[in-house]
């Protein structure tokens, strides 16, 4: 059999989760970060990471609408999917995306992101011409009120979707690291600490992604970067990375040393197969190197034109290494047989409906999505200024 | 009251989304298969459909109903175990429209399948290395598959077609 | 000569089935059947089993099988002395057309071990189906709804077996179904049917004449990979503690 070494059931030799699966936790982790980085300026009042607030919401609903994507090419029947809704099936963690994903997209993000936004949709309501108001006043729901005391309302009610937020973050991804790791057939997955390693790395990738986001949108936008914006960022992505590491190493260790029936099969695996993704992308490149460069500023003083490459360069390695590290997960848990006596290969197709193509058109796809949320709602502070001398009684 | 009127906004949002609500909960009332449910969480109408599919292997008991004459013949020999359709395949085609010729099994594959000599096979498994032992004679020219074994007991019961 | 067989077939009682409905496929049972009844296992006597190939060509003629995949397919083990954490297993296109003989190992020993669906009581793969597509019938048989399934292939990640596939034409999840439709119907599986020396019978657990009873009354049975705790009911007689 091409492609097989040793012994595998006949029915595993192909791989049944592709390229899309990987993709999916990958862009769902994002939501959870951008999410949670927003959640910092409002819940945990972290003031100095405050220019980032919108564009971290708008980041995450972007990467949250096209979250399913992946999962529907991948569906052999994505017509029905719906049934996730119609008859969940309660012992199915997967039946549970269905609803944790609509109460995420549809009363925390959607709500917070109106509720946010619902001064500047009622101004350019009465600003714009053509599509563009007749789009703002069906997001008004017929509601022009902005009075002081209306938009009092908002900023608790506001305050307190972010308080159900963060949960709900933790909860989306939480549940898509339990969808691995409660599968007792699997030994590379099935591990009680596999939901808390996706979340901690989903803050890590999803942070990662707003802060190469800001600095890119700024230096398109001819602004400068707000140093301590970044800084703060920064340093938060490295006190969360440390912390996913940390989980990692010690998921890495337990195997080591408990060294059960699967060990002897997965260590062979990770040092041949899995070799460049896990140790040498993930671990070396995509996690050390950014930790120890991020570290360096802490401990440095760096002119901000150095922070500033610094940022950029462990921030995409940050994003790289995530991405590998859901590839080792996904494609590494089916590369080998669950009788622990032999090995498969992946052959990822190109322009197939789960190939290589279609994989990068995901990863770029939200990025589209959140230049057209931008332009609807722009997220930056000048606008808002603009905005608030426009409608009088703005906060 | 204004509190209501500040937050006006706020219950047209409650209502799109109860709309949202309403009309998920009726579409799920029209969609759902009616038999979902009748036996656990999934279609019961499912299992009648499965268990209608079409057979291919007809069972032995219906090919002895008409071919008593074999079964009379294997019922005493070494193969008195082995099912008609383990070596004749599956042939629910035949027992139903008698005029379909079955076809024979062809013995140069079919008798080593099971007898070929193998260290991987039971011991007490009757086993031959078949270039030795037949010289490329047909099994079926000393033996007869109904009753295979040679001798007076074979012989009997009516021998080699 | 025809015509009285087809007499004696309409008389008999195994013709009682109805043979028209059955061919057919009409969406009825057996008219005797009732699913309570019932609770269906297997027995494999490995000691039997003679490698032939024979209950894997008669599931793909039963069962419509896509090349490739198998819903009951056998494996050759090869071990050595006492390692049995290191076995030598192979199953050429599942063993559908044998195996290649082998000359005697003075050092080990050569056993054939027939795989299908454990039609687990606990199974791993209904649990996890997000939508009701996959279940254990009210007989104890594990049945995929492939009207209803939507091909995430959770189910085949869940299994511990190896033993469920997406079938590549219908894009929906495939498996065993211990001859649903014959076994409902009075008649064994198309595996125990072709099988030559008995190594696999269909076993009604529910049935206390079903002769399995006395069987694991006198007997040494293990399930596979019984620490999955899965309540699989396919059971081995003298498995090695080798297989996985």
């Amino acid at each position: 059999m091409p492609g097989v070494e040793g012994f595998m059931y006949p029915n595993e030799v192909s791989l049944y989760w592709s390229v899309l699966i990987v993709l999916y936790p990958y862009i769902t982790g994002l939501v959870a970060g951008a999410f949670i980085l927003a959640s910092l300026v409002r819940v945990f009042r972290v003031e100095a990471v405050g220019p980032t607030y919108r564009l971290a919401l708008l980041t995450a609903l972007a990467f949250l609408i096209v979250a399913p994507m992946p999962l529907q090419l991948h569906l052999g029947h994505p017509e029905r999917s719906f049934e996730m809704y119609l008859t969940p099936h309660r012992t199915s963690a997967m039946a549970m995306f269905g609803f944790v994903y609509l109460w995420y997209l549809m009363a925390v993000l959607t709500v917070e992101i109106w509720l946010d936004y619902r001064g500047d949709i009622v101004m350019m309501s009465q600003t714009t011409r053509g599509w563009r108001r007749l789009l703002y006043r069906v997001l008004t729901l017929g509601s022009a009120n902005v009075s002081e005391r209306a938009l009092h309302i908002d900023e608790r009610v506001g305050w307190f979707i972010t308080l159900i937020g963060v949960p709900s973050a933790i909860l989306l991804h939480g549940y898509v690291g339990f969808i691995f790791g409660s599968i007792k057939a699997n030994p590379w997955w099935s591990s009680p600490l596999m939901p808390v390693v996706f979340i901690f790395s989903a803050m890590v990738s999803g942070i990662a992604a707003v802060l190469l986001l800001y600095m890119a949108m700024m230096r398109l936008r001819r602004e400068p970067i707000d140093m301590r914006c970044v800084d703060t960022i920064a340093q938060y992505m490295l006190y969360i990375f440390i912390i996913d590491f940390s989980l990692e190493m010690l998921d890495l260790i337990h195997r080591i040393y408990e060294a059960d029936e699967s060990f002897r099969s997965l260590d062979f695996m990770v040092h041949t197969k899995l070799w460049s993704s896990q140790v040498v992308l993930q671990i070396c490149i995509g996690t050390l190197v950014p930790i120890v460069l991020v570290g360096l500023v802490q401990v440095t003083r760096l002119s901000s034109a150095v922070r500033k490459r610094i940022y950029a360069i462990s921030g995409s390695l940050t994003l790289i290494g995530v991405l590998a590290m859901r590839w080792n997960v996904v494609i590494g848990g089916q590369l080998f047989s669950k009788s622990f006596l032999g090995y498969t290969t992946y052959k990822m197709g190109l322009a197939t409906r789960e190939g290589l193509l279609v994989s990068i058109a995901l990863i770029i796809l939200p990025l589209f999505i959140l230049a057209a949320l931008v332009k609807l709602l722009p997220p930056w502070p000048q606008k808002r200024q603009e905005a608030a001398a426009a409608s009088a009684p703005a906060h | 009251m204004s509190i209501f009127r500040d937050a006006g906004h706020l219950f047209r949002l409650a209502g799109v989304y109860l709309a949202g609500t309403l009309l998920f909960l009726v579409v799920r009332a029209v969609v759902v298969p009616h038999s979902f449910g009748q036996y656990g969480h999934y279609r019961g109408a499912a299992i009648a459909e499965i268990a209608a599919k079409p057979l291919h292997f007809a069972g032995h008991q219906t090919c002895e109903a008409c071919h008593s004459d074999v079964a009379r013949t294997k019922a005493s020999g070494m193969h008195a175990h082995v099912n008609c359709e383990a070596c004749h395949g599956p042939l629910a085609k035949h027992a139903a429209d008698p005029s379909i010729d079955p076809g024979k099994p062809d013995v140069a594959t079919l008798c080593v399948r099971c007898h070929a000599a193998s260290a991987a096979r039971p011991k007490d498994f009757p086993q031959v290395d078949a270039d030795q032992h037949a010289d490329g004679v047909p099994c079926n020219t000393c033996h007869q598959p109904h009753s295979p074994a040679i001798g007076p007991a074979s012989a009997a019961s009516g021998g080699a077609k | 000569m025809n015509i009285t067989r087809r007499h004696l077939l309409i008389l008999l009682p195994a013709a009682a089935v109805a043979w028209e409905s059955v061919l057919a496929g009409t969406p009825e049972e057996a008219p005797n059947y009732k699913k309570t009844d019932h609770w269906w296992g297997m027995l494999i006597d490995i000691p039997k089993c003679i490698g032939c190939g024979n209950c894997v060509r008669a599931c793909q003629a039963e069962n419509d099988v896509p090349d490739g995949f198998f819903r009951t397919w056998v494996e050759r083990y090869h071990v050595e002395d006492w390692n049995l954490a290191n076995p030598e297993v192979i199953s050429p296109d599942g063993g559908k057309e044998g195996f290649p003989s082998v000359a005697e190992d003075s050092n080990g020993k050569y056993f054939f071990v027939p795989k299908l669906c454990n039609h687990c009581a606990d199974s791993p793969c209904t649990q996890v189906c997000p939508v009701g597509a996959t279940f254990i019938s009210p007989d104890g048989v594990v049945l995929v709804d492939q009207t209803y399934c939507m091909g995430c292939a959770y189910c085949v990640q869940a299994c511990p077996y190896g033993c469920r596939y997406i079938h590549p034409q219908k894009r929906v999840a495939d498996k065993c179904t211990l001859c649903y439709h014959r076994i409902t119907k009075g008649l064994t599986t198309a595996c125990c049917e072709a099988c030559p020396t008995g190594a696999r019978q269909l076993a009604d657990l529910k049935n206390p004449k079903d002769p399995i009873h006395a069987f694991l009354k006198t007997h040494t049975v293990q399930v596979l990979k019984p620490q999955m705790a899965t309540g699989a009911k396919v059971f081995y007689n003298a498995l090695d503690g080798s297989v996985r």
